[in-house]
């Protein structure tokens, strides 16, 4: 899974949804910890954004 | 100059955040809240519509923080047909950029410190009990310590992850929205709109709420699990062309709302969650701002008493969650079965309740004889809310 930094306005929905706590959020940006990401896809189903890219296992 | 040590660290500065903080410091706490963004408030996720009622007992009223007054909600059925249920000015679109600042000055007032720009990462544990929060502020890594922390870091809610809760949302527990700030809207500025459907906006709904002249917030809300073919941008986008295609958009906001029923643990030793955070959103309506205050004001209240009896024990803090059980929590769960029940309704049902509500004179609206109404309209309906208002009191007994 890959967050798309030009389309993503870091509102966290995302966040909300992972159940691998996978997301990291800073001040500026978001993005995943593909260590811990298990690839269910959530997150990118809810990103209000269409901001985040990648196939779900 | 912040401290290296109070006894209370808020994390999040939106309305949780400074009401807590508030009613803490108040009492002689010392309290620290701590925000990522540089301003409270900012970027505004929010419709920003609030009930004069829910507001009254948290902040004086004051109309620099109000963009309009609302007299009439208007509900559209997927069929086209308009009902107006009135309020005769109870409702209020707020400047929430000025609302929440406001809220984190009565908080600084009451003695609460505030540290913008940082970004707490992580939980400071010594023996195995909390002790401290880390953050990221000015390019630097520090640690703060506590005896307590409370978590009001909103829909993410990752403060609570830390501290081993279980806040991650299942997909219809959580409506994903966008909202468009435009001008040019020609409607009236003191009647806010709904839109109902499942072509409009699948689990959840489409809302207008009027600001000053010609500006409005227009947004949506569908329910995650619903989103993965379509996603909200893309069914307000088809509403916006057909309904409004002479406004400009200003502003766009991304956002999710959790419309769960609350959280099984949100209290630990050391740790309280409140707000969005701790999932206490309306999740028939949507409606977080007044809720948030509310659980804010208990938990402020409880933290304030811990840290007098120097006291920070799950068992001691537990108060809180009798508190908010009393005062909202019971609702709560009423409300989650509605959600589940309107989610889940079909097209003909909506048309059906506007016709109900078509059929009630101006003068005699009351959400009492709406119901009444609902009865005798469609008992089959109103049986299924019944049962589900039954079913959500046993499971309460239950826990
Ligand atoms: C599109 C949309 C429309 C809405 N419309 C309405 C409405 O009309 N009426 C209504 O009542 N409610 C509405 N809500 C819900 C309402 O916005 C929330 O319920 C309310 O803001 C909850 O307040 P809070 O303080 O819990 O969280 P928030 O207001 O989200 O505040 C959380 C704060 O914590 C900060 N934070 C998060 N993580 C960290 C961290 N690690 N370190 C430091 N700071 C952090 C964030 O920056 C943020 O400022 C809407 C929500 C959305 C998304
Ligand atoms: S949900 Fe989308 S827009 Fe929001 S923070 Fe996640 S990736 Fe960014
Ligand atoms: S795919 Fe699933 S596990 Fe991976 S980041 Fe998204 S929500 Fe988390």
């Amino acid at each position: 899974m890959r967050i798309i930094t030009e389309l993503c306005d870091i509102c966290g929905t995302c966040v909300s949804v992972c159940p691998a706590d996978a997301i990291i959020v800073e001040e500026f940006q978001v993005s995943i910890d593909n260590a811990r990401c298990i690839e269910c896809g959530k997150c990118r189903q809810v990103c209000p954004a269409r901001a985040i890219e990648g196939d779900v296992k | 100059m912040i401290k290296d040590r109070y006894d209370v660290v808020i994390i999040g500065a939106g309305p949780a955040g400074s009401v807590a903080g508030r009613f803490a410091a108040e009492k002689g706490a010392s309290v620290l809240i701590m925000e990522r963004d540089r301003e409270a408030g900012i970027p505004v996720r929010c419709a920003e519509g609030v009930s004069v009622n829910g507001i009254k007992p948290f902040i004086e009223f004051d109309k620099k923080w109000v963009a309009a007054t609302i007299d009439a909600a208007c509900l559209h059925s997927p069929d086209g047909e308009k009902a107006f249920m009135y309020n005769n000015g109870k409702g209020l679109v707020l400047e929430r950029r000025i609302f929440d600042t406001e809220l984190c000055h009565l908080a600084v007032n009451a003695g609460a410190e505030l540290l913008m720009k940082a970004n707490a990462t992580g939980l400071e544990y010594t023996g195995g009990k909390i002790s401290g929060v880390h953050f990221r502020h000015q390019g630097e890594n520090k640690t703060i310590k506590c005896s307590l922390v409370i978590g009001a870091d909103g829909v993410e809610s990752r403060v609570g992850r830390w501290a081993g809760m279980k806040t991650a949302l299942n997909l219809d527990d959580l409506d994903t929205c966008v909202q468009y700030t435009v001008s040019g809207y020609k409607g009236e500025q003191n009647v806010c709109h709904f839109y109902f459907g499942l072509d409009v906006s699948p689990g959840g709904y489409i809302w207008i709420f009027p600001k000053s002249k010609g500006v409005a917030n227009i947004g949506i809300g569908i329910s995650g699990h619903l989103a993965e073919v379509k996603g909200p941008k893309e069914y307000l986008d088809e509403f916006m062309d057909k309904e409004y295609p002479e406004v400009q958009t200003n502003y766009i906001v991304y956002g999710g709302v959790p419309t769960a029923w609350g959280l099984e643990k949100y209290i630990d030793d050391n740790i309280m969650l409140v707000g969005d955070a701790a999932r206490q959103v309306n999740p028939m309506t949507g409606g977080g701002i007044v809720q948030a205050m509310i659980a804010a004001r208990l938990a402020g209240q409880v933290a304030a008493a811990a840290v007098e009896k120097g006291d920070f024990s799950y068992s001691f803090l537990k108060q809180y969650k009798k508190d908010w059980d009393v005062k909202l929590g019971s609702i709560q769960k009423t409300m989650y079965s509605m959600k589940e029940k309107f989610m889940r309704m079909d097209d003909g049902r909506f048309n059906k309740l506007v016709q109900i509500c078509q059929n009630i004179p101006r003068e005699e609206f009351s959400l009492k004889r709406l119901f009444m109404e609902s009865m005798k309209g469609d008992p089959k309906l109103m049986a299924e809310l019944a049962r589900a208002f039954v079913v959500s009191k046993i499971n309460l007994k239950k826990n």
